[in-house]
C-alpha cells in the first residue's frame, strides 16, 4: 500500500481499523491517551505488534513471574536474547527455546527454517558461539496427507537451515496426537558457549551513539508476523501466508561469524536481533532497557523492494537482520569488520536522550512514540481462570486398568507407535556432527556435546509429555521438568537450568488460562526441587484451530554439565553378563499412557503421580553412581513403561539381549508409566559398590543371544522376542506410515 | 608439513578440518580466506565441507570462481596434495580439477550418518597407510552426493584405478558404481563425499579418517627427505 492510500488517523479510529491489527477498543483508547493525539497508520501498526502477546507477554507475564529464575550459576536470567549459566573455566552456556508454530502451520518449510534462524540469532546476539540446536515438534496422527506434508516439510526446513549454517542439530523430540492436527508445534532451541567477558546485552546506551543496521535487506515479508502469532488459526489463515518469512541461512552464517568478531570490539555498545516485530521491537526494546530514545531515518534502511512505506519497514519480519549500537566516532571499525564478510553495516540513526522512538521518512516525522509505552509499560492482563469440567471428571474417575492378553503383541504394537518409534527418519536429515563435538548423537536420553579445550561436555534435552499435562497440568508440569532432568542425569550430567516454551490455547478462555497457571505452578515447584532455574523462554498462546486448543504443551529444554568426559553414559546395554537393575516400583498408572492410547484410542483419567523428593533422591543416587564409574548404561522409564525401555536399551546394542524377571501385576510391571524410574546396567564386579550407592531392584542380566526374554515369577516366558524383530518394527514405523497412502 | 584450510563464505567444516590437523595429526595448519591469491607457503591444501555461497545454485558452482581457485589450480599442477571433502569435492568437480558431476541424493533428502567405505586403491598419497580393501567407517552429511559421469569417464576411472573409495554395503545416495571418492589422473587431487575429518577421535565414534591425513604426511616426508 502506498503512503497516499494509508487510512488517516480519524479513519483508523472511526472505522475501528485497529481491530484488524489485533488491538482492542480499550487498548486503542490507551494509545490515544499516551500520545495525547490519534496515532497515524504507522504508529497504530507499531503499537499493535509491540502489544501483541508474542512481543509483550501481556497475558502471560503475571504467570511467568512465578518461575524461579535465580541460582548461584545464573549469569543472565530471562529478558535478554538468551539466558546464561556459568560452567566454570571462565566459560558459560547460553540457551533459549522459541516457537514458530503458526508460520509452520501455513508454510511448514520456511516456517520451521526461520524458527531455527531466529533462535540462532538470539544466542549469538548475546556474544555466544552457537554449538547445538534441538527441537520439539508436535503433529497430528501420521495418517492424514496434510499431517504427512507438514511433518516432512517441517523436518526439511529445520535441516535445510541448520545444516547450511553449520550448527549441529543434536536432539529433540517428536510426538503425534490428534490434538495437534490443525496446529502443529515447532519449537527450536539453540545452545551456545561464551566466555564470561564476552557477554553482550541488547542495550542502546550513550546519547549520540550510532544506530547501525546490518544483514539482509528489509522486504515486505513477515509483515504482522507477531500479530498473526497471537491469534487463533482459522480457515482464513491460509491467506496469511505473506506473514511467513523466508530464510537465507547463508546470510545467517555470514552474520553469525561477523557478529562474533564484532563482539570482541569495544566499539560495540549493544546488539539485538530483529526478530518478531523486526526493526520496531529491536529499537524499542534496546532503548527502553537503557532508558534512552532512538531516532532513525527510514530512508537509510536497506530495502529489498521499492516504494516501501514506514509501516511496512517497521513491521516487516525479514530475516537475518541485526540492529547495533556503536560508539560515536568508531563506526569505521565496524564497517570494516562486516565488509570482511561481504556485509554492509549502515548507519540508520542515533541514540537520543528523550526516551522517544522517532522515525523520519522523506524528511518528515513518520512516527513518534515513547519507547517505554512499547516495551516495559505495555499493558498486562490478569485473565480469569477456571477449573475445566473435564479435569474434575478425570479426577473422580476410577483408575483405568487395561486388559492385556498378549504381552509380546502389545510390546510390538507400542514400539510401532510413532511417538515411541525410532526417529531416525527425522534425525538422519540433520547434520548432527558438524563442528565435531557430538559425543552422543540423537536417539539416546540426551544429546552430549563436548566443550573443546576442556574435559567437560554438555548434556541437552527437550521434553514434554503433553498428555499428562492435559490430564493434570500441575502434575504434568512437574513431570516435564523431572523427565528432562532424568534424561540429563542418565547421560552423566548434573542438570543446570531450563528454558521453556509454553505452547497453549487461547488464554482469554478461563479454562486455558487455568491450564497455563497450573502447569507453571508444577514446573516451578519441580525447578526449585531439582535446582534448575528458568533462565529463558518463550510463550506461544492461541494455538487453536477453529476453536479447538492443542494439548497444553510447556516444552522444557534442559542443559546439564558433564564434569568429566568419562562420565558420559548412554542408554544401550554394553556387554553380556552385566546386571540389570530397576530403580523405583511400578504402580497401576495408565492415565495418559501409550498403552491407554493404543487400547482405547484416547486418553482419560488421572496422570501418573510424582513425588519430587523421591525424584531428586533417585537422580542424585544415579548421578553419583555414574560419576563413581559403576554404571554401564542408564535409561529412564518413560512412554510405554519398562518393556519399551528394555527394548530401547537393546536397539543400538550389537548382538546383545536381555533376560529379566518380573513379578506381581504383570501389566503394570511391563507397561505402567509410573514416574521417577530408571533402568541401569552394571558390571558384575561393580555389584557391591552399586548396591551401596543406589537403591534398586536386580531384575536380570544382559545376554548375548540377541533376544529380549521376560519371565514371570513362575519362570514362564511372557515375552520372548528377537531384538532384530523389535528393531525392524521400531525403525520401520515412521517411514512406513509416510509411504502408506492415506 | 603445513596445511591450508580454504575458507569460502559458507564453509562450515573448516573448523573440523583445522582441529583434525592441529589436534589429532599434530601438524601445522592455517585458515586461508577465499580471496587469497597465493598458496606457495603451504604443502597441502584442504577444501572443507559446507555450503559455499549458500549453494542455492548447484553446489560449488559459485565457489569455483573465487580468486583462491587460481592458486589451487597452480598447486594442483605443482603436484601438491589437494583434498576436497563434501562441498570441497563438489567445488573440485565444478572447477574441472576432477571429472564428473554431482546430482541430488536419490532419496532427495539430506543424509547424515556414519557409513562403511572400502579402500579401493591404497597406492595413493592419500591412502597408503590403509590396507588395500580395508573397510572403514566415515560419516557422510550431504544432500548432493550422487556422483555421476559419462561411460567413457567411468571406464577411464576404473582403468586408471582413480576410484579410491566405494560405499560398502548400502549406497546412501545412489552414486554411480558406488563411488564415494575419486582421484585425478596425476594422483594428487582427491575428492570424496564422506568426511574423514569427522572420524579422527574414537570419542566421537571412529578414528578411521586419521589414516588419510597420516598418509598425506607420510608421502610428504618421503618426498621431502630427498630434497632436504
Amino acid at each position: 500500500m502506498s503512503l497516499l492510500l494509508e487510512p488517516s488517523p480519524t479513519m483508523i479510529k472511526e472505522e475501528k481499523l485497529y481491530r484488524e491489527m489485533g488491538l482492542t477498543d480499550e487498548e486503542f483508547a490507551m494509545i490515544e491517551n499516551i500520545l495525547g493525539r490519534l496515532p497515524n497508520y504507522t504508529e497504530t501498526g507499531i503499537f499493535s505488534v509491540m502489544w501483541s502477546e508474542h512481543c509483550s507477554y501481556k497475558n502471560s507475564k503475571p504467570v511467568l513471574k512465578k518461575f524461579p529464575t535465580e541460582g548461584k550459576h545464573v549469569l543472565q536470567g530471562p529478558g535478554e536474547g538468551a539466558g546464561i549459566v556459568d560452567i566454570g573455566d571462565g566459560l558459560a552456556v547460553a540457551f533459549k527455546i522459541e516457537s514458530h508454530n503458526h508460520p509452520s502451520a501455513i508454510e511448514p518449510y520456511q516456517g520451521a527454517a526461520t524458527g531455527v534462524g531466529g533462535i540462532i540469532r538470539d544466542v549469538f546476539s548475546m556474544g555466544a558461539r552457537p554449538i547445538a540446536l534441538l527441537n520439539s515438534l508436535r503433529f497430528g496422527e501420521l495418517t492424514s496427507p496434510r499431517v504427512k506434508y507438514l511433518f516432512e516439510h517441517v523436518v526439511a526446513g529445520i535441516a535445510g537451515y541448520g545444516n547450511c549454517v553449520g550448527i549441529p542439530t543434536v536432539g529433540g523430540e517428536v510426538q503425534f496426537d490428534p490434538a495437534y492436527e490443525g496446529n502443529p508445534l515447532v519449537n527450536a532451541m539453540c545452545v551456545g558457549i561464551i566466555r564470561h567477558e564476552d557477554i553482550q546485552r541488547g542495550i542502546a546506551s550513550g546519547v549520540g551513539n550510532t544506530v547501525m543496521y546490518v544483514g539482509a535487506k528489509t522486504g515486505r515479508d513477515g509483515i504482522h508476523g507477531a500479530t498473526f502469532a497471537s491469534e487463533e488459526l482459522t480457515e482464513q489463515s491460509e491467506a496469511k501466508r505473506p506473514a511467513v518469512q523466508v530464510g537465507d541461512p547463508f546470510m545467517e552464517k555470514l552474520l553469525l561469524e561477523a557478529c562474533l568478531e564484532v563482539i570482541k570490539s569495544d566499539a560495540l555498545v549493544g546488539m539485538q536481533d530483529m526478530g518478531a516485530a523486526g526493526l520496531t521491537s529491536s529499537a524499542a526494546e534496546m532503548a527502553s532497557k537503557a532508558g534512552v530514545g532512538i531516532e532513525m531515518n527510514l530512508d537509510l534502511v536497506p530495502q529489498r523492494e521499492t516504494g516501501m512505506t514506514p509501516y511496512e519497514m517497521m513491521l516487516s519480519e525479514s530475516q537475518e537482520r541485526m540492529l547495533l549500537v556503536v560508539k560515536k566516532g568508531r563506526e569505521q571499525e565496524i564497517y570494516d569488520l562486516f565488509a570482511k564478510y561481504g556485509l554492509e553495516a549502515k548507519d540508520v540513526g542515533k541514540v537520543t536522550g528523550d526516551k522517544m522512538l522517532r522515525l523520519y521518512f522523506r524528511g518528515e516525522v513518520a512516527a513518534e512514540i515513547p519507547v517505554d509505552a512499547l516495551a516495559k509499560d505495555a499493558p498486562v492482563y490478569h485473565k480469569p481462570s477456571k477449573e475445566p469440567e473435564y479435569y474434575r471428571k478425570f479426577q473422580t474417575m476410577a483408575s483405568y486398568l487395561p486388559q492385556v492378553d498378549n504381552y509380546e503383541e502389545t510390546l510390538l504394537s507400542l514400539l510401532a507407535q510413532p511417538t515411541i518409534a525410532s526417529k531416525e527418519w527425522v534425525y538422519d536429515q540433520y547434520d548432527y556432527m558438524v563442528r565435531t563435538n557430538t559425543v552422543v548423537a540423537p536417539g539416546s536420553d540426551a544429546a552430549v556435546v563436548r566443550i573443546r579445550g576442556t574435559n567437560k561436555a554438555l548434556a541437552i534435552t527437550t521434553d514434554c509429555n503433553s498428555r499428562y499435562i492435559y490430564l493434570d497440568p500441575e502434575t504434568g508440569g512437574k513431570i516435564a521438568v523431572a523427565e528432562a532432568a532424568r534424561n540429563v542425569v542418565c547421560s552423566g550430567a548434573k542438570p543446570l537450568a531450563i528454558t521453556d516454551c509454553l505452547n497453549f490455547g487461547n488464554p482469554e478462555k478461563p479454562e486455558i488460562f487455568w491450564q497455563l497457571e497450573k502447569a507453571v505452578d508444577g514446573m516451578s515447584e519441580a525447578c526449585r526441587m531439582l535446582d534448575t532455574p528458568v533462565i529463558s523462554g518463550n510463550v506461544s498462546l492461541y494455538n487453536e484451530t477453529n476453536g479447538e486448543a492443542v494439548y497444553p504443551t510447556p516444552v522444557v529444554g534442559m542443559v546439564g554439565l558433564v564434569e568429566d568426559l568419562h562420565h558420559i553414559t548412554t542408554q544401550e546395554f554394553k556387554q553380556a553378563g552385566d546386571l540389570i537393575y530397576v530403580m523405583g516400583e511400578a504402580r497401576q498408572e495408565f492415565g495418559g499412557s501409550e498403552l491407554q492410547k493404543l487400547l482405547e484410542g484416547r486418553i482419560f483419567g488421572k496422570a501418573p503421580a510424582i513425588d519430587l523428593n523421591t525424584e531428586a533422591k533417585r537422580q542424585n543416587e544415579l548421578l553419583t553412581a555414574i560419576q563413581e564409574g559403576v554404571i554401564s548404561s542408564a535409561h529412564d522409564i518413560a512412554e510405554g513403561g519398562l518393556a519399551v525401555a528394555l527394548a530401547e536399551c537393546l536397539m543400538n546394542a550389537e548382538d546383545l539381549g536381555a533376560k529379566v524377571a518380573v513379578s506381581g501385576d504383570i501389566v503394570a510391571e511391563l507397561f505402567s508409566e509410573t514416574q521417577s524410574r530408571f533402568i541401569v546396567s552394571v558390571k558384575k564386579e561393580q555389584q557391591a559398590k552399586f548396591e551401596q550407592l543406589v537403591e534398586a531392584k536386580l531384575i536380570g542380566e544382559v545376554t548375548n543371544d540377541g533376544t529380549l526374554l521376560i519371565e514371570n515369577e513362575r519362570g514362564e516366558a511372557i515375552v520372548h522376542l528377537p531384538v532384530e524383530k523389535m528393531r525392524g518394527v521400531w525403525k520401520g514405523a515412521i517411514p512406513c506410515l509416510l509411504k502408506s497412502k492415506a | 608439513m603445513k596445511f591450508a584450510v580454504i575458507v569460502f563464505p559458507g564453509s562450515n567444516c573448516d573448523v573440523d578440518m583445522y582441529h583434525a590437523i592441529k589436534d589429532e595429526l599434530g601438524e601445522e595448519v592455517e585458515y586461508v580466506w577465499h580471496d587469497a591469491d597465493g598458496l606457495d607457503e603451504f604443502d597441502g591444501i584442504l577444501l572443507p565441507g559446507g555450503f559455499s555461497y549458500g549453494d542455492y545454485l548447484r553446489s560449488g558452482a559459485i565457489a569455483r570462481f573465487s580468486s583462491v581457485m587460481k592458486a589451487i589450480q597452480k598447486a594442483a599442477e605443482e603436484g601438491k596434495p589437494i583434498l576436497g571433502v563434501c562441498n570441497g569435492f563438489q567445488i573440485l568437480l565444478e572447477a574441472g580439477l576432477l571429472p564428473g558431476a554431482m546430482r541430488r541424493n536419490n532419496s532427495l533428502k539430506f543424509i547424515c550418518r556414519p557409513v562403511s567405505l572400502r579402500v579401493e586403491n591404497n597406492e595413493t598419497m592419500f591412502t597408503s597407510v590403509y590396507k588395500q580393501g580395508e573397510i572403514i567407517t566415515i560419516p557422510i552429511a550431504h544432500g548432493e552426493g550422487n556422483y555421476y559421469c559419462d561411460e567413457a569417464t567411468l571406464h577411464q576411472l576404473i582403468e586408471n584405478r582413480q576410484i579410491v573409495f566405494r560405499y560398502h554395503g548400502d549406497n546412501p545416495n545412489g552414486s554411480l558404481d558406488n563411488i564415494a571418492g575419486i582421484i585425478n589422473e596425476k594422483g594428487n587431487v582427491l575428492g570424496m563425499m564422506p568426511h574423514p575429518e569427522r572420524a579422527v577421535d574414537q570419542l566421537l565414534g571412529s578414528a578411521d579418517g586419521l589414516k588419510m591425513f597420516q598418509s598425506i604426511v607420510k608421502y610428504w616426508r618421503e618426498t621431502h627427505v630427498v630434497t632436504a
